[in-house]
């Protein structure tokens, strides 16, 4: 990075006369607390999931068919042994749910570096080289940008048969448009700043010149679509398992157990609903930690 | 506005020969439709005679020569499970799917529009940050979690609407409002910046000083202005919509296009599979031509540039 890079980079934003600022710099600071509070309740989400084996009160899938659909604890008849309650079979929804969170996060994580790899190599290709190339895959991303996202996956799992390995690679490779288009942008207008100008000059490479002088420029704008298509993939995945075609059961994933949940909504609804709420805290944390890391990092950001 | 429309049209075509690629590849290059219609447990021999029946042995792109010239003329092969042209079975169930994205559509703009205006004529205000946190909350919210809560308490505990199904009115309400909150969050932010945009405009100033109302200012000339950038991005979010109306079908057991969809994958029926995910497509595509064309009539400026 040239120093003039730096400069730019670093400098503060400018400071008029409007007297809204103060007011944006409250604003800001008001949203950064949102994000920071989303941040830790993030680091607990995931450090619960991860201590599963030792933190859940049950065997997530040991079936207990006497304390079949008892409801949560505050309820009537509920007991404090299962707080959340349990299922169809008597198995503890709140060790469920906490192991369910495992198979998300995983899936969430991995579509999303292989999803970002693809997006960013197409994006910088097609920023950097033009022409031909940029036609191709920019047709490409149009192509994939026209198709719903939930119906691709819906096709490529029915050829693929469900699984966990499938759906990271189906969401993987379904959802790496819109880093490319972004990435693009981005890249069209780094090509022509000094510091890749006087590189090319020099003689550099196409690969440093790409990697070493552009790359390092854009590693803001990937994290922060990277973390807001965490949520997106969390959601996508759930859904998939809840039209069973995603993580089989007896596996616990919030969306297969929100599919058999649903035959028993009639008479037990927190069986349906606990689930649902963990995947609504997980991906609001992850938007909101999101936002925070967009205003933080790069604030101009378009997505 | 000719070089326009041509430019339009020729990107129409290579978007659908795309689409058409990607939904001949999901089966035939991703997965073996012999594999998928045979038994497991049938002989080496089997295979090898389906495979010639069904023209799998001739080479790729003669494969998919045939598929396209067939499905150019809405012929997609028979449903492997029904007996009936896939064709048939999927256009029967087009008229819900339309009608539950339409009304879908119209309870965003309903959710949007007020909020989106109230949001940004008042900056920063109560009002703002209320909407703001809808919208935070609305862009995180499972779909299908926040119609199976409608049903659970609508249906179930207060059994003021039917849990699921097609026919009344009552059927619409609890699926087209979940769709119209799925895309509410996205259109609200879009008419929040497009209307704070428009307000520091000299024409706005203009209309102020001629003594025009402040609510005349906002509806005649704000309003119209806002709109372009509203319209532009539904139009590419279109497909998104009838993502959405995909997840919503599935939970209300709405008879549409999504509901056969997950119907046949269950049933490993991919005619009817494949025929379903080109016509979606093809709805996408059609509804984004004609999206950019009403916006480079309305707006002139965009046929120059883009």
């Amino acid at each position: 990075m040239s120093s003039t890079e730096l400069i730019l980079k670093q400098a503060p934003p400018t400071t008029t006369a409007d007297p809204s600022a103060g007011r944006a710099i409250w604003r800001r600071l008001w949203r950064l607390k949102w994000g920071l509070g989303a941040t830790l309740a993030m680091v607990i989400i995931v450090v619960v999931t991860i201590l599963a084996p030792w933190v859940t009160p049950h065997d997530p899938i040991a079936v207990d068919i006497r304390h079949r659909l008892v409801p949560p604890a505050w309820m009537a008849k509920g007991t404090a042994n299962h707080l959340l309650g349990t299922d169809q079979v008597g198995r503890d929804l709140l060790s469920r749910v906490i192991y369910g969170g495992r198979v998300s996060l995983v899936v969430g994580v991995a579509a999303v570096l292989i999803s970002a790899t693809i997006g960013v190599l197409l994006g910088l290709a097609a920023g950097y080289f033009g022409q031909s190339t940029d036609w191709t895959i920019m047709t490409l991303v149009n192509v994939m940008l026209t198709f719903p996202f939930v119906l691709l996956a819906l096709a490529v799992i029915a050829v693929l048969g469900p699984s966990v390995l499938n759906m990271i690679i189906v969401l993987g490779v379904a959802d790496w448009p819109l880093y490319a288009r972004v990435i693009r942008a981005e890249t069209l207008s780094i090509r022509e700043r000094d510091f890749v100008v006087a590189g090319r000059a020099l003689g550099m490479s196409h690969g440093r010149l790409i990697f070493r002088q552009i790359l390092p420029n854009l590693v803001s704008a990937i994290v922060v679509i990277a973390t807001l298509q965490v949520a997106r993939v969390i959601i996508l995945e759930s859904f998939l398992s809840f039209l069973g075609l995603g993580v089989q059961p007896p596996t616990p994933a919030w969306g297969n157990m929100l599919g058999e949940g649903r035959v028993y909504m009639l008479n037990s609804w927190w069986i349906a609903a606990f689930p649902g709420l963990a995947i609504f805290v997980t991906t609001l944390s992850i938007n909101l930690m999101g936002n925070a890391l967009r205003d933080w990092l790069d604030p101009h950001l378009k997505l | 506005m000719k070089r326009y429309v041509s430019r339009q049209l020729v990107q129409l075509v290579i978007v659908i020969v795309g689409i058409s690629i990607l939904s001949f590849g999901i089966l035939h290059v991703i997965g073996d439709p012999v594999l998928l219609l045979l038994p497991q447990n049938a002989g080496r021999e089997e295979f090898e005679r389906y495979r010639k029946l069904l023209g799998l042995d001739q080479p790729l792109w003669i494969q998919y020569w045939k598929f396209a010239s067939k499905a150019a003329r809405g012929d997609f092969g028979k449903s492997w499970y029904a007996d009936t042209p896939a064709f048939t079975l999927v256009l029967e169930r087009m008229p819900p799917t339309i009608y539950l994205t339409l009304a879908g559509l119209g309870v965003a703009l309903l959710l949007a529009f007020p909020l989106g205006i109230a949001a940004a004529l008042n900056r920063h205000s109560f009002i703002d940050n209320l909407c703001t946190m809808i919208a935070v909350a609305g862009q995180a919210m499972p779909l299908f979690w926040l119609g199976i809560m409608l049903i659970i308490i609508l249906a179930v505990q207060l059994r003021v609407l039917p849990a699921s199904g097609y026919g009344t009115w009552q059927h619409f309400v609890m699926p087209s409002f979940c769709l119209g909150a799925f895309l509410a969050p996205v259109t609200m932010r879009l008419v929040r910046s497009g209307i704070i945009e428009v307000m520091s405009m000299e024409y706005i100033k203009t209309a102020r000083a001629k003594g025009v109302g402040e609510w005349l200012v906002v509806v005649k000339h704000a309003f119209r202005n806002a709109c372009i950038p509203v319209i532009t991005v539904l139009g590419i979010q279109f497909g998104q919509l009838l993502g959405g109306a995909i997840i919503t079908e599935t939970v209300f057991a709405w008879p549409g296009v999504a509901t056969l969809t997950v119907e046949s994958i269950r049933n490993q029926d991919f005619p009817v599979v494949q025929c379903a995910v080109v016509l979606l497509a093809l709805i996408i595509v059609v509804v984004n031509l004609l999206v950019d064309l009403i916006v480079g009539v309305i707006d002139p400026r965009i046929r120059v540039g883009g």
